[in-house]
């Protein structure tokens, strides 16, 4: 592939779905005025949701979805064999995702309540990098095309890439948006990563923290911030667990 | 011919397709044929359970519809519209004309972007004879570009009412949280009145392809309400007859489980029926849009049709339908003061089903709530569950059929995959 005189290799490139909607992966189909050039830049190996081709010679691995069943631990084993590059990608991948939210019951009365007449394996939800070793995380549920439109220009030009370390609130302002708090809403947008332009806010509703923790997140501040406006600490707990984004900020048992 | 045939019947045949491609979600179809009869045709659902409707108990009301709503990354707007209509008839709370309008032409961005995804890049490349849409994109340039514009409308539409086209973010419990600019409204019209050429440009390539002849009788459920195209809420209805008030949902269903599927099976007046595109134009054919009927009439669609291959022309028709019905919610919201969007709500102890007609077909979500407005019981029944043993028994059908016909080995395992697509399976929602 030629662009402005230059030469680059098409990323070979495989998306591989584990516990999860498959909306990260939709994604890949979204965005359509930029849709074509966007394929012209994968060689695409394994993709089962768009294609019946599949190849195994793939060097980066999408991995979207989280991990609840063993028959995924071994495929996920085998895709980290062969993948040179393995992204976390999506919400579920990086963090365990809504799915996570099954880990507050117990298991077998899950398993008795959904399905009384048959045997059904299923064990606790788990992130991606408690099973093997994640070289790139993106975060969003969904994740956001136009950060993966820039992630994979990067991957194929060789050049740095970054997501924003700074919090939502960023984003927000820039949209002018009156803040949450002021609608008297914990939001939580303080606290997580960028990169999703203020989507949810600019909608008026609050953020849940989809793309986790930010790098400089001040959670005392975030804490002292909820106690001054009185607002509720059960509302925080159900918002700070919903994409189990926030573990080691929240206390899962509550 | 008829020698041939006995020959043909004599074979062994094993297909076993493991993971099915160009569908969304784990599902495996094996076959196998032993002198020449059919020992097994098998639809088997692997998919990794989620527990949805475990996850929402406890949970406030109001958070629901957007835990719901990840149920599915394609009918994301379906999923958290059923959580809210069974939340909003569980305690009592009436939302504003306004949000009832933008919800329906929410509902159809998401149909359209759903029916363009499967008929232009999951369903066309079994037409024309290849792994997938990427070749299509130089062969038949002027499809694709077709099926994109379509797909962008819908998300489009999706993105200007719910604020993203995934994972819909001001639909909520009372009504909207931000209702559509006026501005983003007329743009959508004048995207709508450039892409009906568009879409009917694809209509003729549709009409080119050769869709195979195969027939095998069953019931077609969907909603129904007797004055406009079913979209949210309503009675349920079938071609045998059956019409239950929204609540009756049970009755409809009678879910039951295989030990083959983690995806459960569903049944009403007979083994068999179907959800979906088909159904809701044998259902409610009379009250398509005029184009749509006339799209229909070149396809020679008349309902009751029952051949499972016909669902891909009835999305197509209703995406004619929907660019149609859209304009027109449009012209109606123009007319309209968009500034009273929702209705404020006290807890209430209470349940109800809350039934849309997602873009596979009927969704049931019932969801109870007690005094605090915590939602202590939930149930999700899924378009694909409907669809699970007619997908099933077709698969048999269309086995028996081909083997009689003396098709070979690879002639029968593409039939069999492309009527397990035709329905458009959506295997993980399936398995929430």
């Amino acid at each position: 592939m030629k662009q402005r005189g230059f030469t680059f290799e098409k990323l070979k490139i495989a998306s591989f779905d584990f516990t999860c909607c498959e909306g990260c992966q939709l994604q890949l189909a979204n965005r359509e005025s930029t849709l074509t050039d966007f394929f012209e830049l994968l060689d695409i190996r394994n993709f089962r949701e768009l294609s019946s081709e599949s190849h195994d010679d793939y060097d980066i691995a999408l991995i979207e979805g989280s991990i609840s069943r063993q028959d995924e631990i071994e495929r996920l084993h085998a895709i980290r064999h062969q993948a040179k590059t393995l992204i976390a990608f999506g919400t579920c991948a990086c963090f365990g995702g809504v799915n996570s939210l099954k880990n507050r019951f117990p298991l077998h009365e899950s398993i008795a309540e959904i399905y009384p007449d048959m045997a059904i394996e299923s064990l606790p939800v788990r992130k991606i990098s408690e099973i093997v070793k994640v070289d790139l995380s993106i975060p969003g549920c969904p994740v956001n095309k136009e950060e993966v439109e820039r992630i994979i220009v990067s991957l194929v030009t060789g050049s740095l890439l970054t997501l924003p370390k700074y919090p939502v609130c960023v984003e927000c302002k820039e949209k002018l948006n009156t803040c949450m708090f002021e609608l008297g809403e914990i939001c939580l947008g303080p606290i997580t990563r960028a990169g999703c332009d203020a989507v949810c806010t600019t909608g008026k509703t609050v953020c849940l923290g989809c793309r986790g923790p930010s790098e400089e997140i001040n959670m005392p501040a975030f804490i002292e911030l909820i106690k001054e406006k009185k607002l509720s600490f059960d509302d925080l707990q159900e918002k700070i667990s919903f994409y189990n984004a926030f573990e080691e900020y929240s206390s899962h048992e509550a | 011919m008829r020698l041939k045939n006995t020959a043909a019947m004599k074979r062994d045949i094993t297909i076993d397709i493991h993971h099915l491609t160009r569908v969304e979600g784990h599902a495996d179809i094996s076959i196998s044929v032993k002198d020449g009869k059919l020992i097994d045709a098998r639809w088997a659902v692997i998919e990794t359970p989620r527990f949805f409707e475990v996850m929402v108990k406890g949970m406030s009301a109001e958070k629901v519809p957007f835990l719901t709503s990840r149920i599915c990354g394609i009918c994301s707007i379906s999923h958290a519209l059923a959580s809210i209509r069974a939340l909003e008839r569980a305690m009592k709370i009436e939302p504003p004309a306004v949000a009832e309008k933008v919800r329906l032409l929410a509902m159809h961005g998401e149909t359209l972007q759903s029916h363009a995804l499967h008929l232009f890049f999951l369903a066309a490349p079994d037409f024309t004879g290849t792994a997938s849409v990427l070749p299509l994109i130089h062969t038949h340039p002027d499809v694709i570009k077709a099926g994109l514009k379509i797909k962008e409308l819908g998300n489009e539409i999706s993105t200007a009412t719910t604020g993203r086209c995934t994972h819909p973010v001001s639909l909520i419990v009372g009504g909207l949280s931000k209702a559509p600019e006026k501005l983003q409204l007329l743009n959508l019209r004048t995207m709508i009145r450039e892409r009906k050429p568009v879409l009917d440009s694809a209509c003729s390539f549709f009409r080119s392809l050769a869709i195979p002849d195969f027939i095998r009788e069953t019931e077609f459920v969907s909603l129904g309400n007797g004055s406009s195209y079913p979209s949210i809420g309503g009675h349920l209805i079938s071609t045998d007859g059956v019409n239950r008030d929204e609540n009756d949902y049970l009755a409809m269903t009678n879910e039951y489980s295989l030990d083959f599927s983690t995806s459960k099976f569903t049944r009403l007046s007979r083994e068999t029926s179907a959800a979906g595109a088909l159904a809701r134009i044998n259902n409610n054919y009379d009250l398509l849009h005029q184009r749509a009927k006339e799209v229909a009439a070149s396809f020679g669609l008349v309902p009751v049709c029952h051949n499972p291959f016909m669902n891909n022309i009835a999305q197509l028709i209703e995406c004619v339908h929907i660019l149609e019905d859209a304009e027109e919610l449009i012209n109606s919201l123009l007319d309209m003061e968009l500034t009273e969007i929702k209705t404020t709500f006290t807890p209430k102890a209470g349940s109800a089903t809350g039934a849309v007609e997602a873009p596979r077909g009927i969704l049931y979500h019932h969801l109870e709530t007690n005094a605090e407005g915590k939602v202590v019981r939930g149930d999700c029944i899924i378009p694909t569950t409907q669809n699970n043993a007619n997908i099933h028994y077709d698969l048999h059908a269309i086995a028996e059929q081909a083997l009689k016909e003396g098709k070979n080995d690879k002639e029968i395992k593409k039939l069999c995959e492309m009527v397990v697509r035709s329905y458009d399976p959506c295997i993980s929602c399936s398995v929430h």
